[in-house]
């Protein structure tokens, strides 16, 4: 059990790795997939001992959810705007990950800090959640494309979501379809505003935004 | 303690001979070279005889300087500094002795004789010195005979433009030294050191540790304090390059450690502090090591590196110490002060070799060398000995103190709390790192250096230098071998020196790493047997079989010159060029002819970041204020007057006031 | 000291090159070829054994020492690196620092040997050698400081029984350590051993010069090497059973050390090797899980 969910948590954090690492767009949108799944797959393994119908619906939902259809909006994206494949950092991909060491040595100094009621699954669960959150934070402020801001919002989600449903017996369920709602309108207004960012532009660079001004 | 004086004595006199000898430059060596050896050899003994277990010896005399007593003292300690010096000393002398004949129809050598028997006895009178003002006097004779020493081919701008720099560094570095003695002083009532113990309390301890770690850090050449050291080197004669860089910067470390005595446990911040210098000396240094075209140089920016090393250590010891884990402190003690003597063998070896490189192919330039080894064996032989025990590998001495290191940090890291683990992984880390990237920059310096064809007329005709010059390199690469596989009985020998600095009994600590290098000492012992079966099973293999000799593979190329090897910038592109962000190495590319090509031109400089960064632009600022003032330099002597005389009343009037 | 624990000394000589003809296997069948004899560097190291050699006029002794100097610290590292279950022949506490530094002399004296020839491709090659393993030395250290630190020891044997208990962090170190083991053995994505460009070679490049005896050292210690890497990987998977139980031990070992062949030959079937500029980042990143690793053990 604790097993299970601790390397869980590994591998969540070795796909927060993965996005910091990679440079092209495509492997990035696979890595958040695969992270959506797994924390699908989380869901129900940190409540195996009492398994409510609720619970595997929202284990579920964000499995098909995170997993399959926002990699797949996000794809349609790509590909409705042609967007070059490369992420064009404004932070080398070295010092990303230079970066990521210091957001989870950051994150579990900070979950001994917090005062969180312990969840289960042992103390890693925090500091992985967190670092998932501050490297969404990181993509949005560190790399140009809109569409890396979007995956980014994703990712940053993951990681509230992992401290949600770690607390979700505690906290009612509505709270977690909101946050899922709230990022699913957020991926689809993402999408318009992307879409239409190319279309008057012919290109999603959010740098180039500045020309705007008068 | 007499024993001590007589060899100071010697190596005194026999500088001043050597000096009435001006006019006779082979009779000059021989006296001043023959001196030093001589009062080398005397003093070694009593140095060996307090290691080995023998009492502290001390003398006491009356001076009539102020606050000052002639006090000086043997200790443990003491000992373990002045073994190298009065080893390397003597080596040098001799090394010396034949590199300067070179120069007997242009220079004088009787002064450079004197200013090197001057510079060893000062160094070994800093080791003994227990009263502030002996300590000074001792340490600025230091100073100056090594900025003579460094000024000995002064014709040349380049040279007196380095023995400037190092003449500023070094006093700036005794500026902090100064007031650093007299708050130990105001506080503890003497300028002698048995009464500095213990006497300051916390805010003034910090303080004086700070200026401490920058006025020794400045003659040890730490980052960013280093600026002198990659320009006094190269600038020395070789010989000089190899005591300075060999011992005159360990008097640094001496300094740092016999103040590290005067205090009580130290907080955990100086420890992360020392090791946080240590780990950037060390990186910094073998990076700007590997951007490096001149063989001193490199060997320069590598004595920074050891030094980063050696303060990594001392941080070690400093952390475990204040966080009361006593392996650890001991480990990472024993670990720096280990390769405080390692680094000086090695060192001086690979300086030695490069002033034989010098002198023969006239050059020290790396690019423009290649090829060596067939025509310098002996030298190449030596040179490779150090340049495997710098790079920190087995069987040779340089593991053995990077393994004490090791040992320690990892013993913190597996065991304690975060606020000591992470310095101490993070030295892991760091050491690993240095580790490969000096195996990388001596791959490069002997590889490039002694193997291949020669890239120039100048190496090509290089031949092998004096029986004199080669022995002392045979003699440190042998002590090199030796300490490499007796690190067993060498190491658990240091726990009187360890003991002195820590307060604790650091036996027991230290005979067990000594099982732990008695293990090593037995893994090199079987390398060294599989290295004979091997050799023996090729040539069994060989005998009576076709040996042909041919050209190497050339890819098909029909006209092949040694110019299209790959020359030492080209080999470190890769290191240089990733970490290109901390280097700022310039480059500059010419191409020529516009349709078809020409001759093309490319040329990389990589600048001294301490001296760019912060030395510079230091210097510039203090130069403008200063030209403020200029309208008082009218040049009318009655109003130069009129000023002294007012400065005069002003300050009559302020004391009795 | 039992007989067992010159286990793994045995395997390393008998199987060593073994793995290379596994690995190639595994890349034929994907690829959809039958692929060389499972035995081939045996044939190629017996066939070198029996030949003359040709030595370049460039050369100096040190040419002739690299390829010694290599198999020999090879075989010195095989003394340290565990068998399953026992301690090694040269176990102490530090000995991790020994058997990583073992494989610095070994890749020291290869380097020079490769600069030795003055070819400007050798050269290229042993550039890019040091600095990889400069960039992969820290992982391992810090890697197996990590299992240092869950199993409170430092000494290889005692860590890698230790660690083999299931524990989460271990996925970390254990994917630092392969990205380590792939480049230290010049495997894709690092390098190509199979490429026909000098170019594009690291290690195969700074061998082009040496033939006969020589070339033969240098494969058995390229394939010691693999063998001395894969022994640490599969030592901390695999949990050791007992004392006594040799027998399961050894076969257990054979069994790892197969399985790591055949998942390094389906990485290398499925990958491509990296562009030169990437390698670092990629060990940066192992770097980056190694001390991720660190971190959360220290929790």
């Amino acid at each position: 059990m604790e097993v299970l969910i601790e390397t869980a948590m590994m591998l969540l954090i070795l796909t927060d790795m993965a996005l910091l690492g990679l440079s092209r767009l495509r492997p990035c949108i696979a890595a958040s997939a695969f992270q959506g799944m797994l924390l699908g797959a989380f869901t129900i393994l940190a409540h195996l001992h009492a398994l409510a119908p609720r619970i595997i619906i929202i284990g579920l939902a964000s499995f098909a959810l995170k997993g399959f259809v926002f990699p797949w909006l996000l794809r349609r994206s790509i590909r409705e705007a042609d967007v070059h494949a490369e992420l064009e950092p404004y932070v080398g991909f070295s010092l990303s990950i230079l970066a990521g060491i210091g957001m989870l040595g950051a994150s579990v100094w900070l979950s001994g800090q917090l005062p969180l009621a312990a969840p289960a699954g042992g103390s890693v669960v925090v500091p992985a959640a967190l670092t998932t959150f501050f490297t969404g934070l990181f993509l949005i402020v560190a790399r140009k494309k809109a569409i890396t801001q979007c995956l980014g919002y994703i990712i940053m989600e993951n990681g509230i979501y992992v401290i949600g449903i770690m607390s979700v017996v505690h906290v009612p369920a509505l709270v977690e379809l909101g946050i899922l709602l709230d990022v699913s309108v957020a991926v689809l207004v993402m999408g318009v505003a992307i879409f239409h960012i190319n279309r008057q532009f012919d290109h999603i660079d959010t740098d180039q935004l500045d020309s705007l001004k008068g | 303690m007499l024993p001590l004086l007589l060899a100071l004595g010697i190596i005194v006199i026999s500088g001043c001979a050597a000096l009435t000898a001006w006019n006779k430059p082979r009779l000059s060596s021989c006296i001043g070279a023959g001196g030093t050896v001589l009062g080398c050899a005397v003093g070694i003994i009593p140095a060996l005889e307090v290691l080995m277990g023998g009492a502290t010896r001390s003398l006491r005399c009356a001076w009539s300087m102020p606050y000052g007593s002639f006090f000086i003292e043997l200790d443990p300690l003491s000992a373990f500094f002045l073994l190298p010096v009065f080893f390397l000393s003597a080596l040098a002398a001799v090394y010396g002795g034949q590199y300067l004949m070179k120069y007997k129809d242009t220079k004088k050598l009787g002064p450079a004789w004197f200013f090197y028997t001057f510079l060893v006895a000062s160094m070994v009178l800093v080791c003994l010195a227990r009263n502030a003002v002996l300590f000074l006097i001792a340490w600025e004779i230091m100073a100056l005979a090594s900025f003579f020493l460094v000024a000995f081919e002064n014709e040349k701008p380049q040279v007196r433009r380095s023995s400037w720099i190092y003449m500023v560094a070094t006093h700036l570095g005794t500026a902090c030294l100064l007031p650093m003695f007299l708050i130990f002083g105001a506080h503890a009532g003497s300028l002698d050191f048995d009464r500095f113990a213990h006497s300051l309390p916390q805010p003034l301890a910090s303080i004086c540790f700070i200026l401490a770690l920058i006025g020794f850090g400045t003659k040890a050449g730490i980052i960013p304090f280093h600026v002198w050291l990659p320009e006094a080197h190269p600038a020395a004669p070789s010989h000089v390059s190899a005591l300075m860089s060999g011992i005159m910067i360990k008097t640094g470390m001496y300094g740092i450690v016999r103040m590290l005595t005067f205090f009580d446990v130290p907080p955990l911040w100086w420890g992360w502090l020392v090791l946080a210098i240590g780990i950037i000396s060390g990186l910094l240094g073998v990076l700007f090591a590997l951007a490096q075209h001149d063989l001193k140089g490199l060997l320069a920016y590598h004595s920074v590196e050891n030094i980063g090393i050696i303060m990594m250590g001392l941080g070690v010891g400093l952390i475990g110490w204040s966080a009361a884990v006593p392996s650890v402190a001991i480990l990472g003690m024993a670990g720096g002060l280990f390769h405080v003597v390692n680094h000086a063998l090695f060192k001086g070896l690979l300086f030695l070799g490069a002033g034989s490189v010098y002198q023969a192919a006239h050059t020290r330039e790396i690019d423009h060398l290649g090829g060596l080894i067939k025509k310098m064996p002996w030298t190449g032989a030596c040179f490779l000995v150090g340049a495997v025990a710098i790079a920190g590998l087995p069987p040779l001495n340089g593991f053995l103190s990077e393994f004490l290191i090791f040992l320690g940090s990892l013993r913190g890291a597996i065991s304690m709390g975060a606020d000591v683990a992470v310095p101490l992984i993070g030295a892991v880390a760091g050491l690993a790192l240095i580790g490969g990237l000096a195996a990388a920059c001596f791959t490069k310096a002997f590889g490039i250096v002694f193997l291949g064809e020669p890239r120039s007329k100048t190496a090509a005709d290089a031949r092998e230098s004096g029986p004199l010059m080669v022995a002392p390199m045979a003699l440190l690469a042998a002590a090199c071998i030796a300490v490499g596989f007796l690190g067993f009985c060498i190491v658990p020998a240091m726990s009187g020196v360890v003991t002195g600095i820590l307060g604790f009994d650091a036996g027991p600590e230290l005979k067990m790493a000594g099982g732990s290098l008695g293990s090593i000492t037995a893994a090199s012992t079987a390398l060294l047997l599989l290295l004979a079966c091997l050799a023996w099973l090729r040539r069994f293999l060989l005998s009576g079989r076709e040996v042909g000799s041919s050209v190497t593979w050339d890819c098909g190329y029909t006209a092949p010159t040694p110019r299209m090897q790959y020359t030492a910038s080209s080999f470190a592109q890769p290191i240089t060029h990733f970490f290109g962000s901390l280097l700022g190495t310039k480059k500059r590319l010419q191409l020529g002819g516009r349709y078809f090509p020409g001759a093309a031109e490319f040329a990389t400089h990589t600048q001294d970041m301490g001296y760019e960064k912060l030395y510079r632009p230091v210097f510039t600022a203090v130069k403008q204020f200063c030209e403020r003032f200029l309208v008082l330099q009218h040049g009318r002597m009655h109003l130069y007057v009129l000023s002294i005389v007012a400065t005069l009343v002003v300050l009559l009037v302020w004391q009795l006031r | 000291m039992h007989l067992e624990a010159f286990m793994n000394i045995f395997f390393g000589i008998v199987f060593a090159p073994l793995l290379a003809g596994i690995i190639s296997r595994v890349k034929a069948r994907v690829a959809g070829r039958t692929g060389k004899p499972l035995l081939q560097l045996y044939f190629d190291i017996y066939k070198n054994f029996r030949r003359g050699a040709v030595y370049s006029t460039t050369t100096s002794w040190l040419f002739r020492a690299g390829p010694i100097v290599g198999l020999a610290a090879a075989l010195t590292a095989l003394a340290i690196a565990p068998p399953l279950g026992s301690a090694a022949p040269l176990a102490f506490t530090g000995d991790v620092l020994l058997f990583a530094y073992m494989l610095g002399l070994m890749r020291f004296f290869t380097v020079l040997a490769a600069l030795d020839t003055g070819s400007s491709f050798e050269g290229m090659g042993a550039s890019r050698e040091v600095f990889f393993s400069a960039l992969a030395e820290p992982v391992l250290l810090l890697g197996l400081a990590a299992v240092a630190r869950k199993a409170g020891t430092l000494q290889l044997s005692e860590l890698l029984a230790a660690a083999s208990a299931t524990s989460p962090e271990l996925v970390l170190v254990l994917a630092a350590l392969c990205i380590v083991f792939l480049c230290e053995n010049a495997r894709i994505p690092f390098d190509d051993p199979n490429t026909h460009l000098e170019l594009t070679m690291i290690h195969e490049v700074m061998v082009l010069d040496h033939s006969g005896p020589d070339f033969a050292f240098i494969e058995c210690g390229a394939a010691l090497k693999m063998w001395v890497l894969g022994s640490v990987i599969v030592g901390l998977v695999l949990p050791g059973a007992g004392e006594n139980a040799w027998l399961v031990n050894g076969a257990a070992m054979l069994a790892g050390m197969f399985v790591l062949a055949i998942s390094v030959g389906t990485v290398e079937s499925v990958m491509a090797r990296l562009r030169l500029l990437r390698v670092p980042q990629l060990l940066m990143t192992a770097g980056a899980l190694s001390a991720f690793a660190f971190i959360l053990v220290m929790r």
